[in-house]
């Protein structure tokens, strides 16, 4: 069968590739739970950790071995295989997603091998990232109703709605990107994101879609449950959330998983919005440095915008207040949605009679 | 027998078994998380024929979507053995007999029914491009009809689920 040509050298190059992204994103994902406690200290006028280490950056180090140690409690009237299920969906999930995200560009070798820094090219990229971000919601749910609580049922009936409505708008925001792109691949995308300026104007998407990409971040917060969209962990009226009853390592990965979400929807964001790898004259340093360097260059471009991001997404958490419950729903279907709708109709008018389909 | 039939009958056979799991586990959330495993393995066989846009759009829509709020509505619910109505054995019998009917009925079509197989040769049927070419130039009447009749039933049930108008003011009232 044609669909399955692989060789040796091939799978040894994507084990290798997925190994250290999910090492990459594992780590990244354990110093944004440093970076959101330091973000937070100095923004309410704190020194935060600052204990463990230089500068506390033993801290998520010592946090994991402390939720290793600590003692596993499945509660009795739990179902017990959903409710150890429900973390593991999450983490799942969460790791999932980057297997579309390209991080730098193609890599001819001296002995002609090109090698790709992406684990899978679908031509159906971004829908992918939307499939896994949309089964997402199950660890969330799984893991509320197993708990045989109150208020984690509540928690997560309200992560799931919200990451229903949210959805909507997203996609729709998303189609306007998508009709300028022709393409749903990530790596087509990014590719014609090259460089920052051509033909007298950016080629980052984010200054061809402005109100496409408002809409997209809020819709990310939302499905990211952060501030100010953190209804499902909202303490002052459910305690803790969903993962009310976890304890332990379980605990752990939802925490986790959290913040490697954020780290790869952050990645997304600027692969779709702010030109991936590319950054401007990339052109003139491509013909300065060795082929290799050039590609650590753009990884760590990629890298460095995506903790950028990140730290937006921390900035924004404690500046803004948590919204009420109907004004969320009523911001999604009411505002985002006929917004995000009214931006495609523009959008494809553009195409049609200003730029004449081009 | 090649790697492609290979997973075919592998992907059939978690198919099937997830297949029974539906119907034969007493726990409605397990049921439906059968049955999300279900709809994963037939994206799987689409998979397996090159057609990753069904495959991702079956994942959304049926696995991410309706799947979700099937699960929304039992947990809410919160049914169980204890409260759910037994059935008597006459309407169990009934069951039985009106399901194989219809599974005779379906056998008979799927017996008569000539195979078309997919070729093999051209790999990209399933890819998006001819897949929308194919929706907006042959289909395109049938598509458009068929969107015209999910928003009737999207208005439908908004006006079905709308509140009567003396609420609504008295909400605003307050």
């Amino acid at each position: 069968m044609l669909l399955l040509q692989i060789d040796t050298a091939l799978i040894l190059e994507k084990v290798i590739l997925i190994s250290v992204i999910l090492m990459g994103s594992l780590g990244i994902a354990m110093y944004a739970t440093w970076g959101e406690r330091k973000v937070a200290a100095i923004m309410q006028d704190r020194i935060g950790p600052n204990r463990a280490g230089p500068l506390g950056l033993l801290q998520p180090l010592a946090d994991g071995v402390k939720l290793f140690f600590k003692e596993e409690i499945i509660p009795d009237r739990s179902t017990r295989l959903i409710f150890i299920l429900g973390p593991c969906l999450a983490m799942l999930t969460a790791l999932m997603t980057s297997a579309v995200v390209p991080w730098a560009p193609d890599l001819v070798t001296d002995s002609g091998r090109t090698i790709t820094f992406q684990v899978a090219d679908i031509n159906i990229g971004i829908l992918f990232v939307f499939g896994v971000v949309s089964l997402g919601v199950y660890g969330i749910m799984l893991g509320g109703w197993a708990s045989n609580n109150k208020f984690s049922l509540l928690s997560s009936i309200r992560a799931a709605s919200q990451a229903i409505s949210y959805e909507l708008a997203m996609g729709i925001s998303l189609i306007a990107l998508l009709m300028m792109t022709g393409s749903l691949s990530l790596r087509d995308i990014v590719q014609q994101q090259h460089g920052f300026w051509a033909d007298g104007y950016f080629t980052w998407n984010v200054f061809k879609q402005p109100l496409g990409f408002i809409i997209f971040l809020t819709c990310a917060f939302a499905e990211l449950n952060r501030a100010p969209f953190d209804l499902p962990e909202c303490e002052s009226e459910l305690n803790m959330g969903y993962h009310l009853e976890y304890s332990s390592m379980k605990l752990g990965f939802y925490l986790f998983a959290e913040y490697i979400n954020l780290f790869i929807s952050s990645t997304i964001i600027i692969t779709l919005f702010f030109g991936g790898y590319n950054f401007p004259f990339m052109d003139q340093v491509a013909g300065a440095v060795s082929p290799l360097l050039f590609s650590i260059i753009c990884i760590l471009v990629l890298i460095s915008k995506a903790v950028g991001m990140v730290l937006f997404f921390m900035f924004i958490r404690w500046t803004l207040p948590r919204f009420r419950y109907d004004q969320l729903m009523k911001l999604g279907w009411r505002s985002l949605i006929p917004l995000a709708l009214v931006n495609m109709l523009v959008t494809g008018a553009a195409i049609l009679f200003v730029f004449k389909g081009k | 027998m090649d790697i492609y039939d290979k997973l075919f009958w592998l992907l059939s056979a978690i198919t099937v078994g997830c297949a029974l799991g539906v119907i034969l586990s007493r726990n409605p959330v397990n049921s439906v998380l059968f049955l999300v495993m279900t709809f994963m393995c037939i994206s799987g066989h689409y998979i397996l024929m090159n057609a990753q846009f069904l495959w991702i759009v079956n994942l959304i829509v049926y696995a991410g979507a309706i799947m979700v709020l099937f699960l929304f509505v039992i947990m809410l619910m919160n049914l169980n053995s204890d409260v759910e109505p037994q059935k008597g054995q006459l309407v169990q019998l009934a069951g039985v007999i009106s399901g194989g009917v219809l599974f005779l009925v379906l056998l008979a079509a799927v017996k008569t029914a000539v195979p078309v197989g997919i070729d093999k040769q051209s790999l990209d049927i399933g890819l998006i491009e001819n897949l929308g070419k194919t929706l907006f130039k042959d289909y395109v009447l049938p598509f458009e009809i068929s969107s015209v009749l999910f928003l009737s039933a999207m208005i439908g049930a908004v006006v079905i689920g709308k509140k009567d108008d003396s609420a609504i003011t008295n909400e605003t009232v307050q």
